[in-house]
């Protein structure tokens, strides 16, 4: 049963899908417990994966027996292994979390809502677990396209948010597939450890060379990266909000485990890096992605919007720590990718939460909330400590890989815009902090006893609640396990030459 | 010179994708009807499948389907005489992937329409703005 | 120096966390205060177990959790740590009391809110008290930051909403831009960050770089008010008076002032200070904001701006005192940080009771209030004292020893800026007094009957101007904990 376990990740879900979409006609109550257990047995199996790994360092399945190259080949080692279980942790308490969130949003829907919802996280999982270079495009544009419909059943401009989410999306992935198309012709194989094996003797030829440049454009652009993000902040603010807080933790920084896999497994740190020039634009236009996120984020007036400028901030941490290519850098990407997963999905379920009580996310919306809803708050507040670096939160761990990294490069641009960005982060949580908790403006000394207090609580229901505080308790647990997270397995996910 | 249109004549199969993707992605970034740009995006991702289907062309070789004869099929295969199938069974699923895109970026501009009454990007953007 | 592993250490952070629950949860006010007191009196008597350890000259550590390779976030206490431990954790216990009194009276809000941040930012103060190396210290540090914000901005209102965003801007914004890479920075070139007696950047940090990490620290943690990072103390006068008193006299600007001097000596050494000529730079810095806080305290109405400006002076004496690189001058530093702590803790609390009693927050209205209050007066009398320096005050003591410690340093400059920052002293305080007590009848603003401040507030207060008289009889064991720092940091001289 167990070395069925890459199968089950995805296979379970793609069926569950069906199931749910024909439960939407018969019985609704069914879809969300259908989702429930399909999401928790691949949980299950991305946790029996990783522990394989740990044990055997690679776990490789060969789907339907045929062996690579002519069969689709599933390869799990450190790398994906962690993100595996990451991202079905974060699937499965998100649908858990925004239960109440969906049926008030969408009750007659919510059949087609949970089959889009697993359709999504089986195209996720399935981009982390698999070893096939065209198995991730297909893998890659289910995820897009249940995304896409996800986010076009949201409110005002969601339809045409996400049309123009649709013509940037597709512009990416049609890159990725010409990549790897051109690395077919020079390789003959599309099993991404046997174009590996193959490429060195090639390393000169311009077609590796084009399908390297076309490959990483493609993903620079499913992954928000500035000047190609201008896509993410309307189709993140107009998502329905159980949605967003399961795309938004997730499509980017899987985008980053692909660019990630491609240039370390694929391409090989000896091509990827040796031209130091690339590794430094790359850095540079990650500080741009840095800087330009946290100023305009500064000028917005709603909580999903800032927060979506916040990401595209993020998603330059983990791009520039990756290019530095050292090891505390590409350790810092790797963890980021991690931290950033858990503290996007904390910030998400809160605006999912604030939205479940009060009409809009504009900041004139959130005034009083910390006296209305306390633990919401008190979770954004952890949150936002781990967005802005503030030990023991895992965001600060992550910075504190990055910063080394930069340091250790010489390249103090990154490290400046990295501080830049956690002081502009404080601006940006306070004035939040402030408008929940200073206004509005009153007399506050009539009251001192606690019933006055009591008469305006009025948090999310339990159901939303319970989860978020398990997420925003992950983001200390997180930070005080990084050592462990590092050197048992991030460490091994990097490439033995690089120092 | 002569060489130089050598090899554009050549590469035929590149240069037709290329123009094909070019065209697609020009509709795409310029005309503001949104179905326009659906087609184009639609030619786009065409382009590509063209591509990789025109990369499994061998010259005198046939169509990859085994004709089963009288003796069951027992004679063996001569890869030699046949065109790589591998392009063409990846560009199924590519074509596949194409179509849905255009179910939902179709269902997407049917809904933008009801809500906008209009399917040109410019008239949208005025209205979004006066809201 | 022997060293022993114990989980004291870490039970005396955790007793004030374990607290915020209990505090959070019970519905009588009377049983909330009380396990403010429990978290006191536990924490204190943790703390105090483990003195008569340190006197032998053992050090104990705990460590937390190892989060990094090769860095953890740990517990290690000595002598200047337990110096520091011991006074915060005693004056807490008579904070929370003049609290009672304080809040009480004046019907103040959202009092359960107020004393659980209180009892979280006393974790974080003993948690930096107790830190065994710099990333220790910095979590702790962000910690008081974030957890004191709360009780800055109390009031909820627009002044308390401005004053918040200078204490963040000053105080997380020079944590965050100057610590954080000064300390990645180091961590890069030595791979640790563990306090040593010496220090341990000597030899592998480039000279030049030197001078621009101590710099990064000295105003990195703007918590010691260095000028020009000191306007958030005066901003953050509009919390109320326990808070003031407490914390920004006594917890968070001794915490400043304890990483600056943790640093100088724990990372930097004093041999490095002293061949890269950055105690030179320090002392000039230190001196410069004592002056400049002693004028700016004279032209101050407000009482508690005037005291702000005093404690941002007081505490550059700490500063100057670890730069001056001389054993009398550290033993003079360290007792400063105590006698001080006394002192300026009655200032503010006398400051507060005034307030609660009349309403009167200038000093210009304070002509003749001696007739009514005469023991919170008095009392006041006691504590400026003390800060000024003049026996019986126990400020006396550590300032004989500062001014020692100029002639050890052969530094005749500093000796003139302490005295004279001590006659500027007098000069803003004395005549407070003067007019409360001696103004003839016609002056006086207040009725010649005694209206004293409710006894939770009076109590506390009387009790510390007589610590402060007490200690300069008997200053022990702060005497004692303040020679085992200077002998360990100047013995390998």
């Amino acid at each position: 049963m167990s070395q069925h376990f890459p199968a089950f990740i995805i296979v379970i879900p793609l069926i569950a899908a069906f199931f749910i979409f024909t439960a939407g006609w018969l019985k609704r109550t069914y879809c969300f417990y259908i989702a429930a257990v399909a999401l928790a047995i691949s949980l299950f199996s991305s946790f029996g994966l990783l522990l394989q790994v740990l044990q055997n360092k690679v776990v490789v399945y060969h789907f339907g027996g045929w062996s690579p190259p002519w069969g689709i080949a599933y390869r799990v080692d450190y790398l994906n292994g962690i993100v595996l279980v990451v991202s079905a942790a974060i699937a499965f308490l998100n649908l858990i979390a925004t239960k109440k969130s969906v049926e008030k949003e969408f009750i007659e829907r919510v059949g087609p809502f949970y089959a889009l919802y697993v359709l999504f996280v089986t195209g996720t999982m399935g981009i982390v677990v698999t070893g096939d270079a065209f198995n991730l495009y297909v893998l890659l544009e289910i995820a897009s396209l249940t995304g896409y419909a996800l986010i076009g059943m949201g409110t005002e401009h969601a339809a045409l948010a996400s049309l123009n989410y649709v013509f940037m999306g597709t512009i990416g992935a049609s890159f990725y597939l010409l990549g790897i198309g051109y690395l077919y012709i020079a390789t003959g194989s599309l099993n991404m450890f046997d174009i590996a094996s193959i490429l060195p003797n090639i390393f000169q030829s311009n077609v590796v060379l084009f399908a390297f440049v076309i490959c990483l454009t493609g993903l620079f652009i499913k992954m928000a990266l500035f000047p190609m993000h201008t896509w993410l902040p309307n189709a993140y603010t107009y998502s329905p909000s159980p949605a967003i807080s399961l795309i938004a933790p997730l499509t980017t920084k899987v985008m980053v485990y692909v660019m990630i896999r491609i240039l370390l497994s694929v391409f090989t740190p000896s091509f990827s890096f040796k031209s130091m020039a690339v590794n430094t634009s790359f850095v540079w236009l990650a500080v741009i992605a840095i800087v330009v996120g946290s100023i305009l984020a500064l000028s917005q007036q709603s909580l999903k919007r800032m927060l979506s400028y916040v990401m595209i901030a993020e998603i330059g941490y983990m791009v520039g720590g990756f290019w530095l290519a050292n090891r505390a850098g590409i350790t810092g990407a790797i963890l980021h990718i991690i931290n950033d997963a858990a503290m996007t999905l904390c910030v998400f379920l809160v605006a999912g939460n604030i939205l479940y009580r009060v009409p809009g996310d504009s900041f004139d919306n959130l005034k009083g909330l910390f006296r209305k809803m306390p633990f919401s708050m008190g979770a954004f507040v952890v949150g936002a400590l781990s967005i802005i670096g503030v030990p023991p939160t895992c965001g600060f761990f992550s910075k504190w890989y990055l910063i080394t990294g930069g340091i250790a490069a010489g390249h103090y641009g990154f490290v400046a815009a990295l501080l830049f960005s956690s002081l502009v982060n404080v601006v940006l949580f306070f004035r939040i902090f402030e408008i929940g908790y200073f206004e509005p403006f009153g007399d506050l000394h009539i009251s001192g006893s606690m019933d006055e207090e009591e008469k305006t609580f009025d948090d999310a229901p339990l159901g939303m609640l319970v989860p978020l505080m398990i997420v925003a308790a992950g983001l200390i647990v997180l930070g005080i396990y990084t050592d462990t997270l590092v050197t048992k397995v991030i460490q091994f996910a990097i490439p033995g030459g690089i120092s | 010179m002569v060489d130089l249109l050598t090899i554009i004549i050549s590469k035929y199969n590149y240069w037709g994708y290329i123009v094909l993707m070019m065209i697609g992605l020009y509709a795409m970034i310029v005309k503001k009807n949104l179905v326009k740009k659906i087609i184009g995006m639609s030619i786009f991702q065409t382009a590509i499948i063209f591509f990789y289907v025109s990369i499994g062309m061998k010259k005198n070789a046939t169509i990859p389907i085994i004709s089963h004869g009288h003796d069951g099929g027992e004679h063996a295969v001569h890869a030699v005489d046949f065109i790589n199938p591998l392009p063409h069974v990846l560009m199924l699923t590519a074509i596949v992937v194409s179509v849905a895109t255009l179910g939902v970026a179709l269902a997407l501009a049917i809904k933008i329409y009801q809500q906008y009454n209009s399917l040109e990007e410019d008239e949208i953007d005025s209205q979004i703005k006066v809201k | 120096m022997e060293t022993i592993v114990s989980i004291r250490p870490f039970l005396a952070v955790l007793v004030s966390i374990l607290a915020v629950p209990l505090i959070v949860s019970t519905r009588r006010t009377n049983f909330r205060e009380g396990w403010t007191f429990f978290a006191a009196f536990a924490k204190f008597s943790i703390i105090a177990s483990m003195t008569p350890v340190i006197l032998d000259g053992v050090e104990i550590e705990y460590t937390i959790a190892q989060v990094l390779p090769s860095v953890a976030i740990k517990l290690k206490v000595d002598a200047f740590g337990m110096l520091f431990a011991l006074v915060s954790s005693f004056l807490w216990i008579v904070t929370s009391a003049y609290s009672i009194g304080y809040m009480r009276r004046l019907k103040e809000h959202s009092q359960t809110r107020y004393f659980c941040y209180f009892a979280l930012s006393l974790s974080a103060t003993i948690g930096v008290a107790f830190s065994a190396n710099l990333l220790t210290l910095y979590l702790f540090y962000e910690m008081l930051s974030f957890a004191t914000y709360p009780l800055v901005t109390h009031h909820q209102d627009m002044e308390g909403r401005s004053s918040g965003r200078k204490y963040l801007l000053f105080i997380v914004g020079s944590s965050i831009g100057l610590v954080l890479p000064a300390m990645l920075f180091i961590y890069h070139m030595t791979g640790t960050l563990e306090f040593a007696q010496q220090g341990f950047i000597a030899g592998i940090v480039p000279p030049k770089l030197i001078w621009i990490l101590v710099l990064l620290f000295v105003f990195g943690f703007a918590k010691a008010a260095v000028m020009p990072f000191h306007s958030w103390l005066p901003a953050a006068m509009v919390a109320p008076t326990p808070v003031s008193a407490l914390l920004h006299a006594v917890a968070v600007v001794k915490v400043g002032v304890f990483c600056i001097l943790r640093v100088l000596t724990g990372v930097f050494g004093t041999q490095l200070l002293f061949s890269s000529q950055m105690d030179t730079v320090v002392l000039y810095l230190a001196s410069f904001t004592i002056i400049a806080a002693s004028l700016v305290a004279l032209s101050q109405d407000s009482l508690k701006s005037r005291l702000a400006y005093s404690t941002i002076g007081q505490l550059s004496y700490i500063i100057l005192s670890a730069a001056l690189l001389s054993p009398k001058g550290m033993i003079g530093g360290m007792m400063h940080i105590a006698m001080h702590a006394f002192g300026k803790i009655t200032l503010f609390f006398c400051a507060g009771a005034i307030f609660v009693a009349t309403g009167t927050k200038n000093i210009s209205q304070m002509v003749g209030i001696g007739k009514r209050m005469p023991v919170t007066l008095s009392c006041f009398f006691i504590g400026s004292l003390s800060v000024i320096g003049i026996p019986p005050g126990g400020g006396f003591i550590s300032k004989w020893y500062l001014i020692l410690g100029t002639l050890e340093a052969d530094q005749r400059f500093m000796l003139f800026i302490l005295l004279s920052s001590s006659l500027l002293n007098a000069a803003y305080f004395l005549p407070i007094i003067y007019k409360a007590f001696f103004c003839t009848p016609e002056e006086s603003l207040f009725e010649n009957k005694i209206d004293e401040a409710p006894p939770w507030c009076l109590v506390p207060l009387t009790i510390t101007a007589i610590c402060s008289i007490f200690l300069f009889f008997y200053p022990e064991p702060f005497f004692s904990l303040a020679k085992i720092v200077s002998v360990g940091i100047f013995s390998g001289q």
